[in-house]
C-alpha cells in the first residue's frame, strides 16, 4: 500500500501533481491486478476505537475497479499536463484532482462503514471544489446543486448502514456477512431501496440524475472524464458491494426494479442526449444512459441469484462490469475529445463546429472510435459487453416467474432500442462537428492540439479497440471479481471465440474483423479486375445549380433531431416560438426569429414543487426564530411544560 | 458447401433486386427492365471515374468500403441452405444486427461528409425510422431465440418444431414489416426516386458516383437478401439441410430459390399496392408491428409456443 504516497495530493505546480497521478495509477494497477489473482488483502490503516478505525480490505472486485481507476486516470493525467497548461490556479487544480482520485481507491478499498464513509465524503467534496473551480456564477449554482442532491443520496446510505449495523452488530463489512441471518426480508428489501437512492444518485439514475448536466456544463472536460467514466461507477460499485456481495441475495423483485429502473433510465437518458447541442451536455445525459445499461446487468445478475441460477448471474455480472470497464474508457475519450475541440475553439455548441476531422486529425479520430464503442458497434468493445448484456436478458426465460420472463426481454429490446437511439446521437455529435463545411470562424481555424492530450486520448481509445476484439484479455481481469460475487463462472473463451453454454451462442470479434478484412481486399480486386484503374475528379458538393453552397445550408444538429423531438413529443414536451415580422403582410417577411426548447420534465415537475415545498415550510419555521430573547426563553419554558406533562 | 454458401447471397443479391423490379412491373402493367438489369447498372458503375466533393474527410472515402464488408460479414453469418453452417461461430443474431447498425452509422456519416441538405436529410431520416425499427425487430427475433433456446441462427434454423406456432406468425408479421423499413421501400421509403423531399437511403447516398456508388449499391442489395434470408432461416426454415452434401443439399437450394421468389413478389405485392406514406406517419405502422412483436412474445409466454 506504499501507492498511497505517491498520490498524496501535492499541488505545488501543475505538471508535478500529474505525475504524481501517473505514478499513482502504475502502483495502483499493479495492486489492482494483484488483487485479481491473489485472495484477499486486510490492511488495518488506523485504529482510534472499535467505530472510528481505518481499515483497508482488498478483493477481487475492489481490484477489478482499481484496474479501471488506474488505466482511465493514468491516460487523463498525461492529457491535463497539456490540457491544463492555461487554466489559472492549475496547481489547485492538481491538488483536488489527486484528492478525487485518491478517493476512488479509498472508496472501493474501504472494509468498514467508517472508512467508507470518509472516502464517499472526500469524493464529493473533492468533485464540489472542481465543479465550482470556474468562479462564475454558474458553476456556483451548479456546485451547489451537486452538494445538495450527493448529500441527499449520502443520507440514504448513512441510513442503510445504520440499518445494517443495528441488527448485524458490526462495522466492517465482512463481519456483516456473517451476522447477516438475524436481518428479516423485509429490512433487507428497506436497505436494498435505500442503497438504490444513495447510490443511484451518484450514479444519476433517473429521476436523481438532475445534478449531472448542471455539474458536467460548468466542470472542466479533464474532471469531467474522471467523474463520468469513474466517480459516477462507484454507485455501480456501493450496490453491488451492498445488495449482491454483503446481503448475498435478496427476493426477485430486486433485480426485476432494477431492470426497470435500467431501462428508464437508458432510455430517457439517450432520448434527453441526443437533442443536446452541446457537446458536454450531450456527453453528461449520454452517461445517464450507460448507467441504465450497466444496471441492466446488475438487474439480471440479482434475479438470476434470487432464483439460484448461479451461473446466469455469473454472466450478467461480467456484463455489467464489462460494460463499467468500457463505459470508463470510451466516455473519457470522448470527454477528452470535446475537451480538445473546445480548447481549440473556444466554444462547445455543436452548431458552431464542423469540418474538424481535417483540422484536428487524431482527435477526430479518437472522438469517432469513443463514438463506435458506446454505440455498441463491432468490433469495438462496447460492443461486447452489450451482447453479453443482451444474452443474460435473453436467458431470463429461464426464470420461472412470469414477471421475469416478460420483463427480461422487454429489457432487450429497451436496449436495442438505446442502441439506435445512441447510434442517432453519436451520428449527429460527430457528423456535425467533425464532418461538413466549418459552422464559425473558429471551427474553420482550429488547430490539433498538444502532443500530451493527443496521447493521453490515444491510451484511451486504444484499449477500447483491444478489449472489442479481445475481450478475454478485460474478462480475465473481471472473472475473479464476479466468482467472489456470484460463486460461479459460465463463459467460455478459446481461439478467439466468446462463447455461452448455456444457449450455445457464440460471437468472435476476431473472426469479423478479419473476415471484413479478406472480403474488403477480395472486394478491391474484384473492381480493380472489373473496373480498371479510373480516376477521381474533385469538385463541388451537390447545388441544385445554385453556385456555391454555403456553410448556412448544411443540415444542423437541431435539424438532425428535429423527427424525434417530433415523435417523441409526449416525452421532451416541446414548446416553440416563432416571430415573424412583415413589411408587407403577408407577402413579404422581414424577419423570422424561431425558437425551441424542450421542458426538463424532471426539474419543473419533480425538483421544483419540491423545492417550492421546502421554501414554504422553512419559511414558516423562520417566524419562530424572530431574535427576541424573551420568546425564546417562552419557548424553552413550553418545552419544559410539555415534557413533565408526558415525561411522567 | 458449407463454406460458400454466403456467396449465394453475394452473387444472387443484384438478381434478387432485378426481379422484385420485374415482379412490379408486371404487376403495374408496365414493362420493366430485365432481371439482370441491376448487373448492368453495377458494372456501368465500375467502370466509371468517380467526382468526389471536395468538403468531404476520409470518412466519404471509408463510408462503402466498411458498408460493403460488414454486409458481407452480415452474409456469412447467416445460413443460406445448409444449417450446417461453417461461419456462424462468428456471431449471432445480436452480432447480425449489429454489423447493419456499423454499416447504417456510417452511411449516415457518410451523408453528413459532403455538407449538402440532403444528405443530412437522409442521414437524419435513416437515423429515425431506425429507432423505430430496430427494437421491433430485435423483440421479433428474440421470440425466435427464446423458443429455440439460444440466439445461434443456425440453432434457431434447426429447432424446426418450434416454428409455426401462433407466436411465430406473430414474429413474422413484425419482421416482414421491419424488412420493407430496412431495405428502403414503400411506404417507409421508395427506392425509385430521387425526389428531394421523399427519399432517405437515396438521399445519404446523393454524393457517390463510380465505385463507390457500387459498392453501396450491392451492400444494400445484400442486405436485402440477408434480410429475407433471415426470414426464411428463422420463421419458414421447412426444407433446409441438416447436413453438407449430397442429395439435402440440391433440394435444399430448390427450396430457397422458391422461398426467395415468394419474398420478392411479396415485397413486388406491397410496393404496388401500398402508397408512401408521410413521415410521420411511420411512427404509427412501425409502433403496430412493435406491438405484434410484443405479442408474439407474451403469446409465447403464456401458450408456451
Amino acid at each position: 500500500m506504499g501507492a498511497v504516497i505517491a498520490l498524496v495530493p501535492a499541488g505545488k505546480t501543475r505538471t508535478t501533481s500529474y505525475l504524481f497521478s501517473l505514478f499513482g495509477a502504475l502502483s495502483f494497477l499493479a495492486i489492482g491486478i494483484y488483487l485479481t489473482v491473489a485472495p484477499s488483502v486486510t490492511y488495518q490503516a488506523l485504529s482510534v476505537s472499535s467505530v472510528f478505525e481505518f481499515s483497508f480490505r482488498g478483493d477481487a472486485l475492489a481490484g477489478f475497479f482499481m484496474i479501471t481507476i488506474s488505466l482511465v486516470t493514468f491516460a487523463v493525467s498525461i492529457y491535463s499536463i497539456g490540457f491544463t497548461r492555461t487554466f489559472r490556479h492549475a496547481g489547485l487544480m492538481g491538488f483536488f484532482y489527486n484528492t478525487l482520485i485518491l478517493s476512488l481507491y479509498a472508496v472501493v478499498l474501504s472494509a468498514n462503514i467508517f472508512t467508507f464513509l470518509i472516502s464517499w465524503e472526500t469524493m464529493a467534496i473533492a468533485s464540489y471544489f472542481l465543479v465550482t473551480f470556474e468562479r462564475n456564477e454558474k458553476a456556483a449554482r451548479a456546485g451547489l446543486f451537486y452538494a445538495v442532491m450527493t448529500h441527499i443520496g449520502t443520507a440514504f446510505i448513512i441510513a442503510l448502514f445504520f440499518i445494517l449495523y443495528r441488527y448485524t452488530g458490526r462495522m466492517d463489512f465482512e463481519g456483516m456477512k456473517a451476522g447477516l441471518s438475524g436481518i428479516p426480508v423485509s429490512v433487507r428489501s428497506i436497505i436494498f431501496i435505500f442503497s438504490v437512492i444513495g447510490f443511484g444518485t451518484k450514479s444519476g439514475i433517473i429521476p436523481l440524475h438532475t445534478w449531472i448536466p448542471r455539474a458536467y456544463a460548468v466542470v472542466p472536460s479533464n474532471i469531467a472524464a474522471i467523474m463520468s467514466g469513474l466517480m459516477v461507477k462507484m454507485g455501480i460499485y456501493g450496490l453491488i458491494r451492498i445488495c449482491m456481495d454483503v446481503m448475498g441475495q435478496g427476493p426477485e423483485w430486486w433485480g426485476i426494479a432494477l431492470i426497470c429502473v435500467g431501462a428508464v433510465s437508458a432510455i430517457l437518458g439517450i432520448l434527453y442526449s441526443l437533442i443536446e447541442n452541446e457537446v458536454k451536455l450531450f456527453l453528461a445525459y449520454s452517461s445517464v444512459e450507460n448507467i441504465g445499461i450497466i444496471l441492466l446487468g446488475v438487474g439480471a445478475a440479482m434475479m438470476f441469484k434470487s432464483n439460484g441460477f448461479y451461473a446466469l448471474s455469473s454472466l450478467a455480472l461480467t456484463a455489467a462490469l464489462f460494460h463499467v470497464l468500457n463505459h470508463a474508457l470510451f466516455k473519457s475519450v470522448l470527454f477528452l475529445g470535446a475537451g480538445s475541440v473546445i480548447t481549440s475553439m473556444g466554444r462547445s455548441n455543436m452548431e458552431t463546429m464542423g469540418g474538424l476531422l481535417k483540422r484536428m486529425p487524431y482527435t477526430g479520430f479518437f472522438f469517432l472510435v469513443g463514438s463506435l464503442s458506446i454505440c455498441a458497434l463491432p468490433p469495438l468493445n462496447g460492443f461486447v459487453s452489450e451482447w453479453l448484456t443482451y444474452q443474460s436478458l435473453l436467458l431470463g426465460f429461464q426464470v420461472p416467474s412470469v414477471t421475469a420472463k416478460i420483463v427480461s426481454p422487454l429489457g432487450g429490446a429497451a436496449l436495442a432500442l438505446t442502441g439506435a437511439l445512441a447510434a442517432a446521437g453519436f451520428v449527429k455529435a460527430f457528423g456535425i462537428s467533425f464532418l461538413g463545411m466549418p459552422r464559425s470562424a473558429q471551427a474553420r481555424e482550429a488547430k490539433e492540439t498538444s502532443i500530451t492530450m493527443i496521447l493521453g486520448m490515444a491510451l484511451l481509445a486504444v484499449p477500447c479497440l483491444l478489449f472489442g476484439i479481445f475481450p478475454a484479455t478485460a474478462i480475465s481481469l473481471l472473472a475473479s471479481a464476479v466468482y467472489g460475487v456470484t460463486g460461479a463462472s459460465t463463459l467460455v473463451y478459446q481461439q478467439g471465440v466468446l462463447g455461452i453454454p448455456q444457449t450455445s451462442a457464440t460471437l468472435s470479434p476476431v473472426a469479423i474483423l478479419i473476415t471484413m478484412a479478406v472480403m474488403l481486399l477480395a472486394a478491391l480486386l474484384f473492381i480493380r479486375i472489373v473496373g480498371g484503374q479510373r480516376k477521381i475528379v474533385y469538385a463541388d458538393s451537390w447545388d441544385c445549380g445554385i453556385r456555391g453552397l454555403t456553410s448556412r445550408m448544411q443540415y444542423t444538429a437541431t435539424a438532425f433531431t428535429k423527427p424525434l423531438r417530433i415523435i417523441y413529443k409526449r416525452i421532451y414536451l416541446p414548446s416553440r416560438d416563432l416571430k415573424v415580422s412583415y413589411l408587407i403582410k403577408p407577402f413579404f417577411v422581414k424577419s423570422i426569429r424561431y425558437g425551441g426548447e424542450i421542458t426538463p420534465f424532471f426539474d419543473r415537475y419533480v425538483y421544483e414543487p419540491v423545492t417550492r415545498f421546502i421554501q414554504i415550510v422553512a419559511g414558516n419555521v423562520k417566524l419562530l426564530q424572530s431574535g427576541s430573547l424573551q420568546l425564546y426563553l417562552g419557548y424553552i419554558l413550553i418545552t419544559l411544560i410539555v415534557l413533565l406533562i408526558f415525561g411522567t | 458447401m458449407e463454406y460458400y454458401q454466403f456467396l449465394i447471397i453475394i452473387i444472387f443479391s443484384p438478381l434478387v433486386n432485378g426481379l422484385i423490379k420485374t415482379f412490379k412491373a408486371e404487376m403495374q402493367g408496365r414493362k420493366g427492365p430485365g432481371v439482370l438489369q441491376s448487373y448492368y447498372d453495377l458494372l456501368r458503375l465500375f467502370k466509371k471515374d468517380m467526382v468526389v466533393s471536395t468538403v468531404t474527410s476520409w470518412i466519404f472515402k471509408a463510408a462503402p468500403y466498411i458498408v460493403y464488408a460488414s454486409m458481407v460479414a452480415a452474409a456469412m453469418i447467416v445460413p443460406v441452405i445448409t444449417t450446417a453452417s461453417a461461419f456462424d461461430v462468428m456471431g449471432d443474431i445480436i452480432a447480425l444486427i449489429a454489423l447493419f447498425a456499423l454499416a447504417r452509422f456510417f452511411m449516415a456519416l457518410a451523408g453528413l461528409d459532403a455538407g449538402t441538405a440532403f444528405g443530412g436529410e437522409g442521414s437524419s431520416r435513416e437515423m429515425t425510422v431506425a429507432i423505430l425499427v430496430e427494437p421491433m425487430m430485435m423483440l421479433a427475433l428474440f421470440t425466435a431465440a427464446i423458443a429455440a433456446g439460444s440466439t445461434n441462427i443456425a440453432r434457431i434454423a434447426g429447432a424446426q418444431g418450434i416454428a409455426y406456432s401462433p407466436s411465430h406468425l406473430l414474429a413474422l408479421a413484425a419482421f416482414i414489416v421491419a424488412i420493407i423499413a430496412e431495405t428502403g421501400r414503400v411506404p417507409v421509403d421508395n427506392p425509385d426516386t430521387h425526389l428531394e423531399l421523399t427519399m432517405i437511403h437515396e438521399g445519404m447516398i446523393l454524393e457517390y458516383s463510380g465505385k463507390y456508388l457500387a459498392l453501396m449499391e450491392w451492400a444494400h442489395s445484400i442486405k436485402q437478401m440477408v434480410l429475407f434470408t433471415l426470414a426464411v432461416d428463422v420463421f419458414i426454415p421447412f426444407g433446409m439441410a441438416h447436413a453438407a452434401g449430397g442429395l439435402g443439399m440440391a433440394a435444399a437450394s430448390g427450396m430457397y430459390a422458391i422461398k426467395m421468389l415468394s419474398m420478392c413478389v411479396l415485397m413486388a405485392a406491397v410496393e404496388s399496392t401500398r402508397a408512401k406514406v408521410r413521415f410521420f406517419q411511420l411512427p404509427s405502422i412501425l409502433g403496430g408491428a412493435f406491438v405484434l412483436a410484443f405479442l408474439s412474445l407474451v403469446t409465447h409466454i403464456m401458450m408456451g409456443k
